[in-house]
């Protein structure tokens, strides 16, 4: 028997997920650090991903700009722990808030001004790079010289400061890229979910049916914010160190958009198979460049640009479609459900 | 401060707003007629920019001189972008053409970045100190003559599309796709034309910018931000509001480089896009929603 909240998935998906997540449970014990570096990188970016795609698979509204609540997220977590030694896990409600309120904002700004398409893509990175640019000058927060964390004893896992080794860093993330997973799950089959898929195929039969437009974009765009922050706070304490020049640039938003449209952009399992494959990719390029010998810059850049490149143009719904009717994991999806 | 300074700061705002104008004319052109934004807009200046300094430093050829041949270039690789990868992507929804574009922009930086290395790079002519003298008022000879050869371009181009039979042509494409397919125009040549013409801009307005700035491969990301505001302040779609919005953005630069601090001045560019967006979202000069 299946588990109702997984109602109308087959059940061959289900045991294959399973499995994966078993091997990935067990992954750290059989991994070396390396390995357990590049599935963190991995899980971020599917978690980031995933937050990304509830706005714009499931909403069909195209931000630019995620980089700014990865940034608000990271830097107000960052900020409570060093300034006043708040744990990250009380940080995290005010990194949350922060961004919420952020993405309230410019959604209020955006769909109250009737700012759509081109326009609000645009606006999104406006307020990027405003507060890339504003951060840069708040010498609180360490202003263009950037903010440290103390660097942590990595003998020992603090989980409640969220100091420690990167394997706790690794279930971390491992158990938010799983929740991220299960709550668009629940979400795509919830009423908003099905709003959301209603505005994104079509704005003005939507709300002819009586949607509240704005009410359902301010909340994928609320929820969407909400969610990338924490990916924020996880980067902040991971690396230890934040600066705006890189938090916030616009290749950060844009770097964090590529799992998922590569991947499958609307699907759930879109941004995990996009970070696995372009994470693996690119690794294993840094691999090849390292054994031969070169330190060439922009090289990685490249190879991204061309994956990009090549999915937009031969593979426009992206990597996961395909490969669920190869694997046939779609079989019995009618055609109203999103594809996942 | 005396009035002077503002003066001085104001003027020398506006005759570097002119060129951003230039740039942000080719991104209006191109939005305008073929309804595509060239996410790519920036890097493709950056691609112009280091285009003259390697003319400069082999041979010693004055970016001035080189403005005619580096827009040249330009409009190839304007028009092999269009022909080959963007018409495909014409009846594509917003967001895969904005991917398209994106990852072409990615492409160009990193492989700027790969070729030239991070360092900045400039050209020193032998003018770039001179400066002409009107009373109080003081202007580097050399923005002088980057502006007046932006307002040459874009007169030009004005005159093209008001004027030529081919740019006639262009405009009934942008006004009426359908209209324009029913009269037997070739819509796709067309299109490429539209995207060389609007990349012969950037690369005009890249040959001039060089004289006033050093070019780095990061530039790319920031000009096409800036041309994105420039041309939505102004009206997008619209020529003579690229220009005015160059001027404006310009001086706001200018002025808030001068009241506070240099590395702060994009800020003002962006809220003042934040308003326009907000109170005016056609732009200056656009026509209002169509």
């Amino acid at each position: 028997m299946r588990a109702p909240w997984l109602d109308g998935a087959p059940s061959r998906e289900i045991i294959l997920l399973c499995l994966l997540l078993a091997a990935l449970i067990l992954f750290p014990a059989l991994a070396n650090d390396y390995l357990i570096t590049v599935l963190i990188l991995i899980f971020y970016f599917a978690y980031v991903g995933q937050a990304w795609n509830l706005m714009m698979g499931f909403a069909g509204q195209l931000s630019l700009g995620h980089a700014l609540y990865v940034g608000l997220g990271a830097y107000a977590a960052a900020a409570l722990y060093v300034h006043f030694g708040i744990s990250p896990w009380l940080g995290l409600w005010v990194s949350v808030a922060v961004a919420a309120g952020t993405g309230g904002l410019i959604g209020f700004l955006a769909f109250r001004f009737g700012v759509a398409g081109v326009y609000f893509a645009i606006l999104t990175i406006a307020f990027a790079e405003f507060a890339r640019l504003a951060f840069d000058h708040w010498s609180w927060v360490g202003g263009s010289a950037g903010f440290f964390l103390p660097v942590a004893n990595y003998a020992k896992n603090d989980l409640v400061n969220l100091r420690g080794s990167p394997t706790m860093f690794y279930y971390v993330l491992l158990a938010m890229t799983v929740g991220a997973f299960l709550v668009c799950h629940a979400l795509l089959r919830s009423r908003a979910g099905y709003y959301w898929l209603a505005i994104r195929e079509s704005p003005e039969a939507a709300q002819a049916l009586g949607i509240n437009l704005f009410r359902y974009r301010m909340y994928v765009v609320v929820l969407s914010a909400a969610m990338t922050s924490l990916g924020g706070v996880v980067f902040a304490f991971y690396y230890n160190n934040l600066f705006p020049e890189q938090v916030f640039h616009i290749s950060r938003s844009i770097e964090l958009i590529l799992a998922p449209i590569i991947g499958g952009i609307g699907t759930l399992f879109g941004p995990i198979i996009g970070a696995f494959l372009l994470t693996a990719l690119a690794e294993g390029l840094d691999e090849i460049m390292r054994t031969a010998g070169l330190d060439i810059p922009g090289v990685k850049q490249i190879f991204y640009g061309v994956c990009l490149l090549v999915v937009v143009m031969f593979l426009p719904d992206g990597v996961w479609p395909p490969l669920a009717k190869v694997l046939q994991l779609d079989g019995q999806r009618g055609q109203d459900q999103p594809g996942c | 401060m005396p009035a002077s300074i503002f003066l001085n700061v104001a003027v020398s705002g506006l005759l570097t707003g002119l060129v951003y104008g230039l740039m942000a004319l080719g991104l209006s052109v191109i939005f305008g007629v073929v309804r595509v934004v060239n996410f790519a807009h920036g890097e493709m200046m950056t691609v112009a920019m280091y285009i003259a300094v390697v003319l400069f430093s082999a041979y010693r050829l004055d970016p001035l001189l080189m403005l005619v041949p580096i827009a040249g270039v330009l409009f190839a690789l304007g028009y092999v972008m269009q022909a080959g990868l963007i018409n495909p992507f014409i009846n594509r929804p917003e967001h895969s053409q904005f991917m398209l574009l994106v990852a072409v922009a990615m492409i160009m930086v990193n492989a700027l970045l790969f070729i030239f290395g991070p360092d900045a790079r400039s050209v020193q002519t032998a003018y770039a100190y001179d400066s002409f003298q009107l009373g109080t008022l003081i202007v580097d000879a050399t923005k002088v003559y980057a502006a007046v050869a932006a307002a040459a371009v874009a007169a030009g181009l004005f005159v093209f599309f008001r004027y030529s039979l081919t740019g006639k042509a262009i405009r009934a494409c942008a006004d009426n796709y359908q209209g324009a397919l029913v009269v037997g125009l070739d819509v796709r040549r067309l299109y490429a034309l539209t995207f060389g013409l609007g990349a012969a801009c950037v690369g005009a307005a890249g040959a001039m910018l060089v004289l006033l700035l050093d070019v780095t491969p990061a530039l790319g990301p920031s000009y096409t931000l800036l041309a994105f505001v420039i041309v939505i302040t102004g009206g997008l779609g619209s020529m003579p509001g690229a220009l005015l919005g160059g001027m404006l953005i310009g001086v706001t630069e200018a002025l808030a480089g001068l009241l506070f601090t240099p590395s702060a001045k994009s800020m003002f560019a962006f809220g003042l896009l934040v308003l326009v967006l907000l109170f005016r979202p056609q732009g200056i000069l656009g026509k209002s929603a169509s």
